[in-house]
């Protein structure tokens, strides 16, 4: 397995190198974090003073969108990211992001290329048919039978209900972000992906994430995922560029926080600066490595791909 | 009381469900994009032996079982509850009928059993994986028949009737699976 995960490195270095994007390398240990309530950031101090305190990054998003903002052009990295209290059989605490952004890029060019190197790097390893593209609304139609966009909590509920999970309508209440979160994951996702990558594109609003709403249609964003054998391998975006946008995003990710007694961290003002500085258009994408060494060579957990998972780390 | 959070589930653990205590079977992380993280986790009911499946939200949590295995002797019935004792200890334990339904037919005295107590009172009782059981009533088999191919049914002093080879007598003494219900051998 280290063998193979030498030889995925060196392919996706390989491709992004024909394609003339730089690889770069920002600080996996830094003064911001994200404020998305869902991501636990590991933290700690420089010095012992706990008045400024540092993070283990969640992705390396904020400092390349700020290498972007500088005028870098199109960049990638594969790095480390961190992410507290996600351990299982598809999650490790510690984890290998391969990251890219190309400036000029929409949703549909970012998906092109993605394909590209997935298949490319499935190539002679494992054999897959040709990839789909979905959109979210569909998809959540097609296994729920509800439209994502119009039905109500109560029909969540019931949906949830009939397929023998009674206990959403507690977890999830009157919270759409949540029952599309749960009705997704428990009944859509599962059938993603088989034998195949499959592309989920243009999620509602309400999980915008860092995405762009979607030029004529509110409603939804220019988000996608890409799915193989259930299992989520990445995320994309049109990226976000409107500084007060994104301001309010963190102002509503704050207040979440602050409801479910979470720790609040500063918003990222460099970030904030970067953005108001001037992002070019652009869309990025970080997939994981670790899922996609496991999917590619049908391993059973995150585990058998890492040298020490962390039970043993 | 003690609570324990999703992210310390693990197989074995026991928790409270509705009530009742249950030993968590397999728990799963799940987490949608960046979106809320869920545990989907299969549990048994140590009361009925039902599994169940129920996902949690992450970071939820449950109050923990006090269950604890502990191997006793099997000492005596007296017509209604059953008695056990911790070897070292001396301690006695009497079982309700209900929680020796599967067990009971297995049970010798003097046999060392797992004895499951839900806060100190005996809730399920496992009987060793092998017994040795003396017949009281079988059918006469035919003499020379060693094969052990056929076989027939025989009462054992618990009660129990397992499938005995045709040359097995009344008095004998045989080895019996408590798991499977089947015969393994003679004892001499």
């Amino acid at each position: 397995m280290l063998r193979r995960r030498a030889e995925l490195l060196r392919k996706i270095r390989e491709f992004f190198a024909e394609r003339e994007v730089l690889e770069v390398e920002t600080p996996l240990f830094s003064h911001g974090t994200v404020t998305d309530p869902h991501l636990s950031a590991f933290s700690s101090c420089y010095g012992g003073n706990p008045e400024h305190p540092l993070y283990l990054q969640t992705s390396p998003e904020f400092a390349m969108k700020r290498l972007l903002a500088a005028g870098s052009g199109s960049i990638y990295q594969i790095c480390k990211a961190f992410r507290n209290e996600e351990h299982g059989r598809y999650h490790n605490p510690e984890f290998t992001l391969l990251e890219w952004y190309r400036a000029g890029f929409g949703l549909d060019e970012l998906i092109g290329e993605t394909d590209a190197l997935l298949g490319s790097l499935s190539e002679g390893i494992r054999p897959l048919t040709p990839s789909e593209q979905l959109d979210y609304r569909s998809a959540f139609l097609a296994h729920t039978g509800l439209d994502p966009l119009e039905a109500s909590t109560e029909e969540f509920a019931g949906c949830a209900y009939r397929h023998g999970l009674p206990e959403a309508a507690e977890i999830c209440g009157s919270d759409r972000p949540t029952w599309l979160d749960f009705l997704f994951s428990h009944r859509v996702q599962p059938h993603l992906g088989r034998d195949r990558f499959t592309f989920v594109r243009d999620f509602p609003a309400i999980l915008p994430s860092l995405a762009r709403l979607k030029p004529g249609d509110e409603r939804l964003v220019e988000r996608v995922e890409v799915f193989l054998d259930g299992m989520e391998l990445g995320n994309g975006f049109f990226e976000l560029a409107d500084p007060q946008e994104q301001e309010r995003r963190f102002d509503r990710d704050i207040t979440a926080r602050t409801a479910a007694g979470l720790p609040v961290p500063a918003k990222d003002f460099r970030l904030l600066d970067a953005l108001e500085a001037g992002l070019p258009d652009c869309a990025g994408i970080a997939i994981g490595v670790d899922r996609l060494l496991l999917a590619l060579h049908r391993q059973d957990s995150i585990a058998q791909t890492l040298a020490f998972p962390y039970p043993v780390a | 009381m003690a609570f324990v959070s999703t992210s310390e589930f693990k197989n074995g653990l026991k928790v409270m469900l509705d009530g009742d205590p249950c030993t968590i079977i397999e728990s799963e992380f799940v987490k949608p994009g960046k979106g809320q993280a869920f545990n989907r986790v299969k549990l048994r009911n140590l009361k009925t032996g039902r599994v169940i499946e129920r996902t949690f939200k992450s970071g939820d949590t449950l109050e923990t079982a006090d269950v604890a295995d502990v191997e006793m002797q099997y000492l005596y019935n007296d017509g209604e509850l059953w008695h056990f004792m911790v070897p070292e200890s001396f301690e006695q334990y009497a079982a309700e009928p209900n929680s020796v339904t599967d067990a009971k037919k297995w049970l010798k005295e003097q046999d060392i059993c797992i004895v499951t107590l839900f806060n100190n009172v005996p809730l399920a009782v496992q009987p060793p994986n092998f017994v040795e059981l003396t017949i009281t009533e079988t059918d006469p088999g035919v003499r020379g028949d060693t094969s052990g191919g056929g076989g027939k049914p025989a009462t054992l002093e618990t009660g129990a009737v397992v499938r005995v080879p045709l040359f097995i007598q009344t008095g004998e003494v045989i080895k019996v699976d408590t798991r499977t219900g089947d015969y393994v051998s003679r004892v001499k």
